[in-house]
């Protein structure tokens, strides 16, 4: 285990000193004497200190002089794991759309490695839902249903998963990164011991297996491929809305399988009290295909209205960034950034505001991104796909109408 | 009340820019700072401290300079910090990460609450607090906005869920995840500078919590970084003034049909 850097092959040209972001790379300006005898006047050193071993410096060095190693773990009986299973989550015993997401997805992983697709799912009533989850394209469906199911709570729901894992033996294991999957697959994998990659954009296989996960990390700023290479199942939280579900068939044939679990199984130490659904606004931003979100540039808490009789319009739901809600302006759950939530929707309608680096984090995997501000010079517009300067009380009520006129007719 | 809260230095994102041409972001300079979300969790902590008497520990892994993220705590009121730092530690994914903080909540013993921020910045993983929750074996209610009753024996919380809040009692010992908008973290004071620069932070390493050498650190870690690459993000985006309004909602509506929005 260790970093190093191989003083024969690093050329001191300082790339990874920039891009390291622990302050852990020094440039050292002398002149070394190597082993070989030859003479560098340049050379990084890595402060063994402060380096987290994070990797980011490896693929940079454009001459490999960087060496990071890892001990391979061992683990029995990996070759035992083949198939591929995904979580059909529910909320309070309704499909979310992630679940078709994930099943369409896993049908293409599994497809590619030549095994099984299978779906699980958890909840009270379950009738016609595996059936449901064939059809958008899984082999096999787990159903467990139980009164106690209705509502998710960590414990059984892992208790279960993992007696499923345990039995099933699949080789790759998706959920989606919602609040629910996250607490859910974070839990398992802790128990489980085995790699579990957060909200990943990107999914695909290699030849002998391993699934490849891409995320974004420091906000979208960097991607990284992370891989599981030895233990399984290969465990991994999906963004939703990256993959679209395929076309449902409903003449596809597959097998529901009805598991029964042990009453101990579905004991929980926590209790689910009440459920209070958020009613500010008809959609929530984690579920929208478009957002439009509030900045500074409104001025005071009433001027949301705009954007709720926008949202209204297009379908969408109102999002904020952090000055409005630090300012009581609008409830926190609206909040979108590094300290609210980070959304990629299909659109996203950024009006009043300025476009701080914490704001551009939490939105700028959205795919297509309309900006409307008065400054010309606001770093907004560098993300934007449309840009409209301008003083927004003039520009949305405009830009309503014309767009009202446009999908009604 | 014995509370235990975890916290993560991070990289300050304020010393990032992003570069017009490439659209990547840019560091300047390194910068360290508490992942913000914990700075909520500690807060959290000390509110239930006052509220129920004991003390709030303060625990971080990382290495030697994240010491300064602990003397923070304390500034603000937290009671005793530990640095868990070993080069062994180092490379750790949310699974090793748990494992290891788990382990030293073990050594510290006897605790009732368990607070983690919802998220590091950094990673934006939030699975270290209900990783800690499963090595412990104890209950975890995760992205909690506000803690509605707590007593010796039970808590309950409310959670930030999509299109609504879950309200979940449970039994102590547990594991909550705090959301920012749970309180408004306090400044440092004066007498807490203070007595952050005289505090003596414990280093701890493998031995002293007793971790198993298999489980921490790169070594230890499932998952293994393959390759990071920066995405340019730089945009050719069309720039509409008032005037031109016509052809930004025409451009607007197009894509919209194009997504199967309308």
């Amino acid at each position: 285990m260790g970093i190093k850097v191989i003083k024969e092959k690093c050329t001191g040209c300082g790339i990874c000193f920039k891009v390291c972001q622990y302050g852990a790379i020094t440039m050292a300006e002398k002149v070394h004497t190597l082993e070989n005898g030859k003479e560098v006047k340049r050379l990084a050193v890595i402060d063994l200190g402060k380096c987290t071993l994070c990797s980011e410096c490896v693929k940079p060095c454009p001459t490999s002089a960087i060496e990071l190693k890892a001990e391979a773990h061992k683990f029995e009986g990996k070759e035992n794991y083949k198939d591929v299973m995904v979580f059909a989550e529910q909320r309070r015993d309704e499909f979310e759309e992630a679940a078709f997401e994930l099943v369409g997805k896993g049908r293409e992983l599994a497809d590619k490695l030549g095994v099984n697709l299978y779906a699980l799912i958890l909840g009270k009533d379950l009738k016609g839902k595996g059936e449901k989850l064939i059809s958008y394209g899984a082999d096999k469906v787990i159903a467990i249903s139980d009164d106690s199911l209705f509502n998710f709570l960590p414990e059984p729901y892992t208790n279960i998963l993992i007696r499923i894992i345990k039995k099933y033996k699949p080789s790759i294991f998706l959920a989606p990164s919602t609040t629910q999957g996250r607490a859910l697959l974070s839990r398992a994998a802790g128990k489980i011991y085995t790699g579990l990659t957060a909200d990943c954009t990107g999914l695909d296989v290699d030849s002998s297996g391993n699934l490849l996960q891409t995320r974004p990390a420091f906000g979208g700023s960097i991607k990284a491929r992370i891989l599981t290479p030895n233990m399984r199942p290969q465990m991994a939280t999906v963004r939703p809305k990256v993959f679209k579900p395929l076309d449902r068939d409903p003449n596809r044939k597959g097998e529901i399988i009805e598991e029964k679990v042990p009453a101990d199984l579905l004991k929980s130490t926590t209790k689910f009290e009440k459920w209070i659904e958020d009613t500010t606004s008809a959609i929530s931003i984690e579920d929208a295909d478009i957002i439009i979100s509030g900045g500074r540039g409104l001025g005071c808490s009433d001027n949301f209205k705009i954007l709720f009789e926008l949202a209204e319009i297009l379908g969408g739901a109102v999002g904020a960034s952090r000055p409005t809600v630090d300012e009581g302006w609008i409830p926190y759950s609206h909040q979108v950034g590094q300290t609210g939530k980070t959304v990629g929707p299909k659109m996203y309608i950024a009006v009043g505001i300025s476009g701080a680096i914490q704001h551009l984090e939490g939105m700028r995997s959205s795919d297509f991104i309309i900006a409307i501000n008065k400054d010309p010079d606001a770093p907004i517009f560098k993300v934007a796909d449309v840009g409209i300067v301008g003083d927004l009380f003039e520009v949305v009520p405009l830009l309503k109408e014309k767009l009202k006129r446009a999908i009604n007719g | 009340m014995k509370i235990i809260v975890c916290i993560k230095q991070v990289p300050d994102p304020e010393h990032a820019k992003m570069d017009a041409k490439s659209g990547t972001v840019v560091r300047e300079g390194v910068e360290l700072m508490i992942n913000p979300f914990d700075l909520y969790a500690v807060e959290e902590g000390l509110r239930l401290k006052e509220k129920m008497r004991g003390e709030v520990v303060a625990i971080s892994m990382g290495p030697p300079q994240a010491e300064e993220a602990l003397r923070e705590v304390i500034g603000m009121g937290v009671d005793q910090c530990i640095l868990l730092t070993s080069r062994d530690f180092a490379g750790a994914d949310t699974w090793a990460t748990s494992y290891t903080l788990a382990k030293a909540c073990q050594k510290i013993g006897d605790y009732d609450v368990i607070i983690c921020g919802k998220q590091a910045i950094d990673g934006d993983t939030a699975q270290v607090g209900p990783g800690i929750a499963a090595q412990l074996g104890i209950p975890q209610i995760t992205f909690v906005r506000k803690i509605d009753e707590i007593s010796e024996k039970n808590i309950k919380a409310e959670r930030l869920v999509e299109g609504g809040y879950e309200v979940i009692s449970s039994p102590l010992p547990i594991l909550i995840t705090v959301v920012k908008e749970i309180n408004e973290p306090r400044l440092p004071t004066l007498k807490g500078r203070l007595n952050a620069k005289k505090a003596e932070i414990a280093h701890w390493g493998p031995e002293e919590i007793a971790a198993d050498k298999d489980k921490i650190g790169i070594n230890g870690s499932p998952t293994k970084v393959d390759e990071i690459f920066t995405p340019d993000l730089s945009k050719d985006g069309k720039i509409f003034n008032i005037e031109q309004l016509d052809a930004a909602a025409e451009e607007i509506v197009k894509k919209q049909k194009e997504m199967g929005l309308i």
